[in-house]
C-alpha cells in the first residue's frame, strides 16, 4: 500500500513539475498516436464510405473482414510488420524498423479497420433515400458524398475518438516495432511496461496516469459532442 | 397548363431479380401539370416517379426533358439540377432549418446574398419563417415537412416530384400543408408529379390523374374522367366506387341501357340473387323496379348467346318467383347482352325511410334493409342490402333525423346517369 500512495506522490510532482523526461515521452506518444490515426481516418473513411455506397460482389466478405480488423490483435500486427521491415524483409532497404514511422505504420494499420468498421456503420445507418435526396437536390456525385460524411459525422466523431484510443494505450505492436529505444521510441505504453519490470512503480504510475487522462479527455469530448447534438 | 411537354418517359422498364417493377411504355407531363400517380402500395408508384426524376437507373427506356434525352443530350446532373423532389419523409439535414432550405442553392453555388433572399422568402412562403434558426432535428412531423418543400421550391425547379408528401402527418396538419402546397404550386404554375395512395390528395391537387396497378399505368386522365369512368375494376375500386355490380345488359334504347344485376360479388355473374330481404321488408317483386323484367319467353327465346339468362346459376334454372334480379338503369355506351359491371359512387346514393311506394315508377328505387352503419370520418358510411348491396355515406344529421338504424327498412335511390358502365370479359 506504501509503494501506491509514495508512487501517486512521486508520479503527481513529476507531472507538476513537467519532468522532461515524462514530457518527451508524453509528446512522442501523441505525436505517433496522432499521426497514426490521422493517417488511419483518410483510409478508413475513404474505404468505409466506399464500401457502404456501392454494391459489388463479395461485398458481405469485405464487411466481415473488415469487422474481423476491427478486433485485429497488436502483437499480431506488430508480428507482420516486423517481418515486414526485417533487414533482409521485402520493405528492409526503407531501414525503418525501431522508429517511430514504424510505430506509426503498425498503429495505423491498427486504427483503420476501427475507423472503417464505424464509418461503415455509420454510413449504412442513413436513411437510404437521404442519397436520392440529394442527389435530387442538385449535388453532384462527390458533393453527395460529403454531404453523407458530414450527416455522420458525429459516428466519424467517434471513430477518431476509438482509434485514437486504440492505439494510444496499444504496447505490443509499439515494443516490437518501435524497441522501446530511450529518447527515441519510448512512448507512454512501453516506458510503462518496462519500469514496472524494473520496479520503478513511482514512475510507472506516472505514466499511467497520465494515459489514464487522455482515456478521461478522449470520453468527455465524445460525450459533450453527443449531449450536445441529442434533440432537445 | 400551358400545354407543351416539359417531360416524356418512353419505354420505361425498371427490372429487380427478374420481376417487372415498372412497364411504362409512354408517359408525358405538360408544362405547368399536376399530374398524381395514385395506387395501392407496390403498384410501383415511387418506382415510377425515381425513374421519371433521373434517380433509378432504367433496365431499359428514355426519359427527355424538354425534347432533350436525358444522359444524351443533357447530363443526368443537368437534368436533376433543374427538377426537386420531395419525400415521405423530410429528410433533412442535420442542420438549422436555414440550411437546410439553403442546400440546394449551395450545391448549385448560388451567390450567399441571392441565397438569402430567395431561402426568406420560402420560409415566408410556407410559414416557417419563425423556425429559421431552429436545429432541424428538433422540428415537428409538419414543420419539417414544410421545410423539405420549402428546400425544393427553393431551387425553383422546373418539376417538382412528390413522393406521398403527406402520408407520415395527421390529419389536421395534411391538411393545412396540403393547402399551401396547393396554393404554391397554383402560384408558380410549377409542374408537379406527386405520388400518394390518398385519391382525395390526388383529386385537391392534380389536373391529370394516372392509376398503377402492378407496375403498369391503366389509366391515366382527369379526375373527373378516371373518377365517374374508371377503365376496370381495379380503378373503380381504388378510386372509391365502392357498389360494382356484375350484370349483363338486357335492354338498351335511346342511351339508357336495363341492366340485370345480381350480387356486387363480381364475376358471379348469372347467379341468382335471392331479394327476399329481412323480416318486415317485402320481398322484391318484379314489378316493384324499373323496367319490368323481359318476359320469360323472350329471354329462353333463340338468341340464347345474346339475350342474358340471368336467372340462371351454374346452368341450372329456377322459376322461383320470390327470387327476381334487379334491374338498373344505366347511361351509358352498351350492347344488349353484353356483360358490364355497374359502378356507383357512395355519394350518388340517396338512402331514404320506409318502403318503397308501391308501383313506384321511378328509375332506379329499390327496396333495401340496412346491414351496417359505420362512423367514417364526419359521415356515416351506410350499408344497405337489398337485390344488391350499396353503400352511401350520410350525414349525423341525416342519420338522426330519417332514425337509420341498422335492420331498418331503407329505400335507395340513384340516378341513371349516376351509374358507370364497365365491360367486363
Amino acid at each position: 500500500m506504501e509503494v501506491i500512495i509514495a508512487g501517486i506522490r512521486q508520479a503527481l510532482s513529476m507531472l507538476v513539475s513537467f519532468d522532461p523526461e515524462v514530457m518527451a515521452i508524453t509528446w512522442l506518444s501523441l505525436k505517433v498516436s496522432g499521426t497514426a490515426t490521422l493517417i488511419s481516418l483518410f483510409i478508413g473513411i475513404g474505404i468505409g464510405t466506399a464500401v457502404a455506397l456501392s454494391s459489388f460482389p463479395g461485398r458481405q466478405l469485405v464487411v466481415s473482414l473488415i469487422n474481423t480488423g476491427m478486433a485485429l490483435p497488436p502483437v499480431v500486427v506488430g508480428l507482420f510488420v516486423t517481418i515486414f521491415l526485417w533487414r533482409n524483409g521485402p520493405f528492409g532497404y526503407l531501414e525503418i524498423l525501431y522508429t517511430p514511422t514504424a510505430i506509426i505504420i503498425a498503429q495505423a494499420i491498427i486504427a483503420t479497420p476501427i475507423v472503417m468498421g464505424i464509418t461503415l456503420a455509420a454510413m449504412q445507418q442513413l436513411p437510404r433515400k437521404l442519397r436520392l435526396q440529394i442527389l435530387a437536390l442538385g449535388a453532384t456525385r462527390l458533393q453527395m458524398v460529403w454531404l453523407l460524411i458530414k450527416e455522420a459525422k458525429l459516428s466519424l466523431m467517434a471513430a477518431v475518438m476509438a482509434g485514437f484510443g486504440g492505439v494510444i494505450s496499444e504496447v505490443g505492436a509499439s515494443i516490437m516495432v518501435g524497441g522501446n529505444i530511450k529518447g527515441y521510441t519510448r512512448v507512454l505504453t512501453t516506458a510503462t511496461v518496462m519500469e514496472t519490470s524494473k520496479g520503478n512503480f513511482d514512475l510507472a504510475i506516472a505514466l499511467g496516469v497520465i494515459l489514464m487522462l487522455f482515456a478521461f479527455a478522449i470520453n468527455l469530448v465524445l460525450t459533450r459532442i453527443q449531449q450536445r447534438e441529442r434533440p432537445q | 397548363m400551358n400545354g407543351g411537354t416539359i417531360l416524356e418517359g418512353k419505354d420505361l422498364k425498371v427490372r429487380r431479380g427478374g420481376r417487372l417493377l415498372l412497364d411504362v411504355p409512354s408517359l408525358s407531363v405538360a408544362e405547368g401539370e399536376v399530374l398524381s400517380i395514385i395506387g395501392p402500395n407496390g403498384a410501383g408508384k415511387t418506382t415510377l416517379l425515381q425513374a421519371l426524376s433521373g434517380l433509378l437507373r432504367l433496365g431499359e427506356g428514355m426519359i427527355s426533358f424538354r425534347g432533350k434525352r436525358v444522359g444524351a443530350d443533357i447530363s443526368p446532373l443537368e437534368y436533376r439540377r433543374h427538377l426537386a423532389m420531395v419525400f415521405q419523409e423530410a429528410l433533412l439535414f442535420d442542420a438549422t432549418v436555414y440550411a437546410n432550405v439553403a442546400a440546394g442553392l449551395r450545391l448549385r453555388k448560388v451567390d450567399k446574398r441571392e441565397i438569402k433572399k430567395i431561402v426568406a422568402a420560402r420560409l415566408e412562403q410556407f410559414g416557417i419563417n419563425h423556425l429559421r434558426d431552429r436545429a432541424a432535428k428538433t422540428l415537428s412531423g409538419g414543420e419539417a415537412q414544410r421545410t423539405s418543400l420549402a428546400r425544393a421550391f427553393a431551387v425553383k425547379p422546373q418539376i417538382l416530384f412528390l413522393d406521398e408528401p403527406f402520408a407520415a402527418l395527421d390529419p389536421p396538419t395534411r391538411e393545412s400543408l396540403l393547402e399551401d402546397l396547393g396554393r404554391v404550386l397554383r402560384e408558380g404554375g410549377t409542374t408537379a408529379v406527386m405520388a400518394t395512395h390518398d385519391q382525395g390528395e390526388a383529386l385537391r391537387l392534380s389536373h391529370r390523374i394516372a392509376v398503377m396497378q402492378e407496375g403498369r399505368v391503366v389509366q391515366i386522365g382527369t379526375p373527373a374522367a378516371v373518377m365517374n369512368h374508371p377503365v376496370n375494376e381495379f380503378v373503380a375500386a381504388f378510386v372509391g366506387v365502392e357498389t360494382i355490380l356484375a350484370g349483363r345488359v338486357v335492354k338498351y334504347e335511346r342511351g339508357t341501357a336495363t341492366i340485370a344485376v345480381t350480387d356486387g360479388n363480381g364475376g358471379t355473374a348469372g347467379v341468382t340473387v335471392d331479394t327476399t330481404v329481412g323480416e318486415g321488408a317485402a320481398p322484391l317483386k318484379a314489378e316493384q323496379v324499373w323496367p319490368p323484367p323481359v318476359p320469360q319467353e323472350e329471354r329462353s327465346g333463340g338468341q340464347k348467346d345474346e339475350v342474358p339468362s340471368f336467372r340462371t346459376g351454374a346452368g341450372e334454372r329456377k322459376n322461383d318467383d320470390s327470387k327476381a334480379p334487379a334491374f338498373i338503369a344505366a347511361a351509358g355506351e352498351v350492347r344488349e347482352g353484353e356483360k358490364v359491371f355497374c359502378c356507383l359512387r357512395p355519394e350518388h346514393v340517396t338512402i331514404t325511410p320506409g318502403p318503397c311506394p308501391a308501383r313506384s315508377s321511378a328509375r332506379n328505387t329499390f327496396p333495401m334493409v340496412i346491414d351496417r352503419i359505420v362512423p367514417a370520418g364526419p359521415l356515416y358510411r351506410v350499408q344497405a342490402r337489398g337485390a344488391f348491396t350499396v353503400t352511401a355515406y350520410i350525414t349525423v344529421q341525416s342519420l338522426e333525423e330519417l332514425a337509420l338504424r341498422e335492420g331498418a327498412t331503407v329505400t335507395a335511390s340513384f340516378k341513371a346517369t349516376a351509374v358507370h358502365l364497365l365491360r367486363r370479359g
